[in-house]
């Protein structure tokens, strides 16, 4: 097992300076989860315009895994329309869990290496499935 | 001083373990303890010759089956001095005991106006058992409030017990903060207004000796793993009036004494508590388990324990960037601590990778995090396996960790 292997330098650097971290003013959707097994949390909110992701921001504490995943994605799905924001939730997911080979990921291909640490997988993806419950549940408010 | 135990390593397989290239230093024996080769070979020595199940057949294994699952509930009756062999009631483990005595005493004798006092620093176990018998019943929960260094204060308890008190509920010591808590100067006060006093005596039991004739608890719950036994053994003690007063939860074979088609009665305590073919191998092992303790002496386990968290509390209070949480002293064998700008998850995760093995998380106690003002922290907890040299690498893990993340 090696370390570095997990925590890359763009993981740190995430987790560090995370990006669309904050709230929005009028924000679309939100969406709150928990990992209850760790006690880490995330809250989504998101401006949906014309079916596209017009703003995002996170907010929460956790690992540095769990907040540089939500970074990262906050920044891979900006722009996107909501099809391909969640196209890119599930990608991710099959990504770590070795079920669907690699997409164009961006910085979020760093935490191929979390995919060793099966304890650390949830982690990983408590800011997609986020995201993914905030754009298939009509009613978060 | 530390070391004089250091030679009981060996009597643990596991313990010679390498992880990830470096010696393993296990250091969450609070989440469960490591197992001496004696309580392994208990367990095969079981299977292998007298497996059976208990108080049914008459043939030669179910015979010695159920001599040894009475042999153990001695064994377990005179490790905490019980008077009473029957007094000793095996379920799954601590969390089982307590909601037994929730479900079979609370849900019977507690009414709307009464008082349940807990305080903020119990495992979910001794919270929640009682939060639903609170919401079944109408009774309130009432909290005893804890010293800015999480103790409890004779004058705390006598604020939350009053005269419509009628549990008290509480653990021997914090599995966070580490905290010894006055048992029997707080079961003095709960008697004192007729209440029950009840004890988690999860993280008390493997490291301190027991005495349920001096303790002043009225029910003692405790596991088995945490004390070198197996997982899934676990021990509910009762004053033997209690017990017999309380409801069964479990319903089955093994705990009734007549059964027609509309209507059954129960067996006596402690078969009564036992529906269902208990953990009979675990049972066995956990006697192993407190003959290897008594062997080791449970006055020595204490003081190695206390030994260990008050000079690993020392050791960690004096590193810049980290808290650690709790009493200084008097302490237990466990110290829970947080890096600055370093998640306790990463901090476990570096450790691993250091062969250091400690817990993360939230460590069943929210509401602990809540009034901490933390999420999660990250712990270290020992037994009389550990030594000086663990302590090293506890305080080593720590400055690598530091330096890890400062990158």
């Amino acid at each position: 097992m090696n370390l570095d292997d997990m925590y890359r330098d763009t993981i740190l650097d995430h987790n560090q300076n995370p990006r669309n971290r904050g709230h929005l003013d009028h924000a679309t959707k939100t969406v709150g989860m928990l990992n209850p097994t760790c006690g880490d949390q995330i809250e989504l909110e998101l401006l949906i315009v014309d079916d596209k992701v017009a703003d995002i921001r996170f907010a929460g504490q956790g690992c540095s895994i769990s907040m540089a995943s939500a970074s990262m994605m906050t920044e891979a799905v900006k722009g996107k329309t909501v099809e391909e924001a969640l196209a890119l939730a599930r990608d991710f997911k099959g990504f770590l869990t070795g079920t669907q080979p690699v997409h164009e990921l961006g910085d979020l291909e760093a935490l191929q290496g979390v995919s060793q640490f099966p304890s650390r997988v949830k982690c990983a993806t408590l800011a997609h499935n986020a995201l993914e419950k905030a754009l298939t549940h009509d009613d978060q408010g | 001083m530390i070391d004089a135990l250091v030679d009981l390593k060996r009597d643990f397989p596991i313990l010679s373990r390498q992880i990830n290239g470096h010696r393993l230093v296990y250091l969450d024996s609070a989440a469960t303890s490591q197992k001496p080769q004696t309580v392994i070979d208990a367990e095969i020595d079981f299977y292998t010759r007298h497996n059976a199940n208990v108080l049914r057949s008459v043939h030669t294994l179910a015979e010695e089956a159920t001599t040894l699952y009475a042999d153990a509930r001695q064994t377990v009756a005179r490790f905490i001095h019980a008077r009473h062999a029957e007094e000793v009631v095996f379920t799954r483990g601590t969390t089982e005991s307590l909601n037994l005595v929730a479900r079979g005493w609370g849900d019977k004798f507690l009414t709307a106006g009464d008082e349940i006092v807990v305080s903020p620093m119990e495992h979910h176990s001794n919270l929640i058992p009682w939060q639903q018998v609170a919401l079944r019943t109408g009774a309130q929960l009432k909290f005893i409030e804890l010293t800015p260094d999480g103790q409890i204060t004779r004058q705390a308890a006598e604020e939350a017990i009053g005269p419509h008190t009628r549990v008290v509920a509480l653990s021997a010591i914090s599995n966070v903060l580490g905290t010894i808590n006055p048992i029997s100067d707080i079961a003095a006060m709960a008697h004192a207004v007729g209440a029950v006093m009840v004890v988690d005596g999860a993280q008390s039991v493997p490291h301190q000796p027991t005495d349920v004739t001096t303790l002043g608890a009225d029910f003692l719950a405790f596991s088995g793993h945490k004390m070198c036994g197996p997982t899934g053994i676990g021990v509910l003690w009762g004053k033997l009036s209690l017990l017999e007063a309380c409801d069964p939860v479990i319903f089955g074979g093994e705990m009734i004494a007549f059964v027609d088609r509309d209507h059954a009665t129960w067996a006596e305590v402690p078969e009564k508590f036992e529906g269902g073919t208990p953990n009979i191998a675990g049972a066995v092992g956990l006697a192993a388990a407190i003959r290897y303790l008594e062997g080791v002496g449970m006055d020595r386990i204490y003081q190695h324990s206390i030994r260990l968290g008050e000079e690993a509390f020392r050791r960690l209070s004096r590193i810049e960037g980290v808290q650690v949480y709790g009493p200084s002293h008097p302490r237990s064998g466990l110290v829970a601590f947080n890096i600055d700008h370093v998640h306790p998850h990463d901090v476990a995760q570096v450790f691993d990778a250091q062969g250091v093995a400690i817990r993360a998380g939230h460590h069943c106690a929210q509401p602990l995090m809540q009034w901490l003002g933390v999420g999660s922290t990250a712990r270290a907890s020992f037994y009389f396996y550990n030594t000086d040299e663990d302590l090293d690498a506890l305080g080593d893990a720590i400055l690598e960790t530091k330096r890890y993340f400062r990158r």
